[in-house]
């Protein structure tokens, strides 16, 4: 029997209590691994390619504000500009006011919207089609599969912060590599609508020609405009969704706060379990010393035990993380915030790493303490 | 039977007996109630922000004023609003209230973001401005000027609130705002009494008129003579054909905002049950052991003649006492936190929402009743075990 058997039967003899603190543990981590999930998604993760050659130009006091429209073409005659095109948050009510039935609308260009997002995928017969009829729009394939739309389809939708109100026909369906959950439309449409608002827009998309370029072109966009009456903010799609984040509160603080709490209670409780469990072995101990186990193999074989039940905990508990994450990203309240988190391979490692030192930290003083008991004593003791 | 043994039966175990047995295992106690302790603070944390942030929205807004936007436009925020002839057309609307100098209480306001830097580094965020005349102010009791003096009529002054100063830079007496293309100096401080005020700057609605040239107002606020005369009102102006405009009662506007914390409540009910039903099994665990190394003693005590159901009693009552430890520990750690002001993102206007962390009566409550749950949870069944084993095994052990 070599020491590894051990480790596993003494692991599963009292199997109420590993499988409690197994599942205790794996509650811990379970929580854990969405705190880190969250916190990737927000503060590391990048998307594709595209994402990394794309800024945003927005009104440098608020996107409540709108732009001049005839930015866009000094914008695209900066060098290092492949393409700009123009946005408005429509902001409009599909159906009613529940959330469940929230999603973005943007009045733009059709001409040039798919060059600047050149991973949204349609096909070309259904993007002319929708650059020919002004009344036109297209939508994410996310979105079109859950309120059940096809091409062809008619979609109204309420005007709240415009006083248009939008009677749209569906001509085309993109592919997103992350679920936008977005409808386009032409923004001459609201032009038309609410005359007030011609020639001026929302924000510009602008795209560059390579990542290298992007601050310089940030740069000298923003300088273009320092004067104007409508002075310019330009930054990455990443940092302005930072910008977002940033808008929510202390959101770091908030997630680190929950992650400390979780950890210390999860280490207490495989703590209080070692700690039970090797006192009561206190005879046993002494046998094994008795018998000539060294104080290091006797150390080694509780912590291997603790290690044990806390990686079973871990490993659970970031499988369930798998399946919360992906409730988290398709809830109407979170939508906005969740689109396309998943859970990713190095932070499930990172949860694992978390549980063994978890392990190891709890059973490393008791274990220790035991392992230095007199012979005599432990075999003289009664529990 | 005699006697004492029939007393004792009907007995239940003295609460004593549990006191000294958590004293004993004072080591696994404290690590068990630490746990729990952690997840009720947790479960406060969360509460306490989601009863700050409803706190800010229910007092805000007088039953009596209601709130007149253009139609179709549910924030004040909107593209478009209520232009000046139709604020002079609502002035004379009947059932208005009038203040001391005989003049209607209807004030014509504006909303305008800029942008501040946050006093943590966290960094720049919009804040809300709202321009108003004097009458918007009276309009408004609870909020009370605190140092300095209210913006003058005429002048590019704005007075802000005292957290607003509080978590921004550039917000001091003295200091000066830029808004548009103007500089506003900084006059006074007021207090909004925990309402959604609390996050706004105010400045005069005037002056900003003639600097941007606004021909509309985004909003009017009207004072009612009563709250029945306000629900008139609100059906007069809904169905005037030639206004065009949106009325709602202010105090309805403002609870409509109490969704922005929608994404603190989502997280937060998932973080607070996780972590219970762990704490749950860590305390089941801890009360397992208990009752498998007192198996002799529980033998003793059922020969004794106490029955299996005070057995039952008194453990269920041991873990509800370890969690009542806990919870009690929870509340001490989160007791400095209380009234710790934070922001976040307020879902009508994209713009800072500032409010205070708030401990209520209630949030104590309920997290004292899923502190005592867990315990509960945690100790029906080893109680359930030790009440039903063996008492002639027990006593060989």
């Amino acid at each position: 029997m070599n020491l590894l058997n051990i480790v596993a039967k003494n692991a599963s003899r009292n199997q109420r209590r590993s499988t409690l603190t197994v599942l205790s543990i794996a509650f811990g981590l379970l929580l854990l691994t969405v705190m880190m999930t969250i916190w990737r998604a927000f503060y590391i993760d990048r998307a594709g390619e595209e994402s990394s050659h794309r800024l945003i130009t927005r009104h440098k006091v608020s996107m409540a504000f709108l732009l001049p429209a005839f930015y866009r073409d000094k914008i695209r005659s900066l060098p290092g500009v492949k393409h700009a095109v123009n946005e408005t948050w429509f902001g409009g009510q599909y159906k009613d006011d529940r959330p469940e039935n929230f999603f973005a609308q943007f009045g733009t260009d059709p001409q040039e919207y798919l060059q600047v997002f050149p991973e949204f995928q349609m096909p070309p017969d259904q993007l002319l089609a929708w650059q020919h009829d002004r009344a036109g729009c297209i939508v994410d394939s996310d979105l079109a599969k859950k309120h059940g739309w096809k091409v062809g389809d008619r979609i109204y939708i309420k005007g709240t912060v415009w006083p248009v109100d939008l009677d749209l026909t569906i001509r085309g369906i993109f592919t997103a590599p992350t679920p936008a959950e977005a409808l386009l439309f032409n923004n001459e449409y609201l032009e038309e609508g609410f005359p007030t608002v011609k020639g001026r827009v929302g924000w510009f998309e602008v795209l560059a020609d390579s990542a290298a370029d992007v601050p310089r072109v940030a740069e000298e966009i923003d300088a273009q405009f320092r004067n104007a009456t409508r002075p310019t903010k330009t930054e990455t799609e990443k940092a302005f969704q930072l910008d977002y984040i940033a808008m929510l509160g202390n959101v770091k603080a908030f997630l680190l706060s929950i992650c400390g709490a979780v950890v210390f209670a999860t280490l207490l409780v495989s703590a209080n379990t070692m700690a039970m469990s090797i006192r009561e072995r206190t005879r046993e101990v002494a046998v094994l010393k008795a018998l000539g186990f060294t104080r290091g193999a006797v150390l080694w074989l509780f912590v291997s035990e603790a290690i044990t039940l806390a990686l079973a905990g871990g490993v659970l508990g970031t499988f369930a993380a798998w399946g919360l994450v992906s409730v988290m990203a398709h809830s109407p309240q979170l939508a906005l915030l969740f689109i396309g988190v998943r859970i990713t391979l190095p932070t499930v490692l990172a949860g694992l790493m978390v549980a063994a030192i978890l392990g190891l930290a709890s059973a490393f003083v008791p274990a220790y303490n035991a392992s230095r008991k007199n012979i005599v004593d432990g075999l003289r003791y009664v529990g | 039977m005699p006697p004492t043994i029939y007393l004792l039966k009907a007995m239940a175990v003295p609460i004593r007996y549990n006191f000294r047995n958590l004293l004993v295992r004072k080591g696994t106690t404290a690590m068990t109630a630490l746990g729990i302790a952690l997840t009720v603070t947790t479960a406060i944390f969360i509460m306490a922000l989601l009863a700050g942030l409803r706190e800010a929205f229910a007092t805000t807004g007088d039953p009596r004023n209601v709130l007149v936007l253009r139609k179709g436009s549910t924030s004040e925020l909107s593209a478009g609003g209520v232009s000046r002839e139709a604020a002079q057309v609502l002035k004379t609307l009947p059932g208005i209230a009038t203040d001391h100098h005989g003049e209607p209480m209807v004030s014509g306001e504006d909303i305008l973001l800029i942008n501040l830097p946050r006093k943590d580094g966290s960094g720049e965020v919009n804040v809300t401005v709202r321009f108003l005349s004097p009458v918007g102010i009276a309009m408004r009791p609870r909020v009370k000027l605190l140092t300095g003096r209210w913006f003058a009529p005429g002048h590019r002054e704005v007075t802000v609130s005292q957290s607003i100063n509080n978590r921004f830079k550039h917000a001091n007496i003295g200091d000066q705002i830029t808004i548009g293309n103007g500089t506003w100096d900084v006059v006074g401080l007021f207090d909004a009494g925990g309402s959604a005020h609390e996050s706004e700057i105010w400045g005069d609605v005037n002056q900003l008129g003639i600097d941007f040239q606004r021909e509309i107002f985004s909003s009017v606020l009207i004072r009612a003579t009563d709250p029945g005369a306000a629900q008139l009102l609100q059906s007069q102006v809904r169905d005037d054909q030639r206004l065009k405009l949106n009325p709602m009662s202010e105090p309805d506007y403002y609870a409509s905002q109490s969704n922005s914390g929608a994404p603190i409540k989502f997280v937060g009910t998932i973080v607070a049950i996780l972590m219970a039903i762990g704490s749950c099994f860590a305390a089941m665990n801890t009360m397992y052991a208990a009752v498998v190394n007192r198996a002799k003693e529980i033998a003793v005590l059922r020969v004794m003649g106490f029955s299996q159901a005070s057995i039952m009693s008194s453990f269920v009552l041991e873990s509800l006492l370890l969690s009542f430890l806990g919870a009690l520990a929870g509340i001490t750690l989160m007791l400095p936190f209380n009234g710790m002001s934070t922001g976040t993102s307020n879902s009508k206007t994209f713009s800072e929402l500032v409010f205070n962390l708030r401990m209520t009566p209630g949030v104590v409550g309920v997290a004292m009743i899923f502190a005592l749950s867990m315990g509960l949870l945690g100790g029906f069944g080893p109680a359930w075990h030790a009440a039903r084993q063996n008492i002639v095994e027990g006593l060989r052990d």
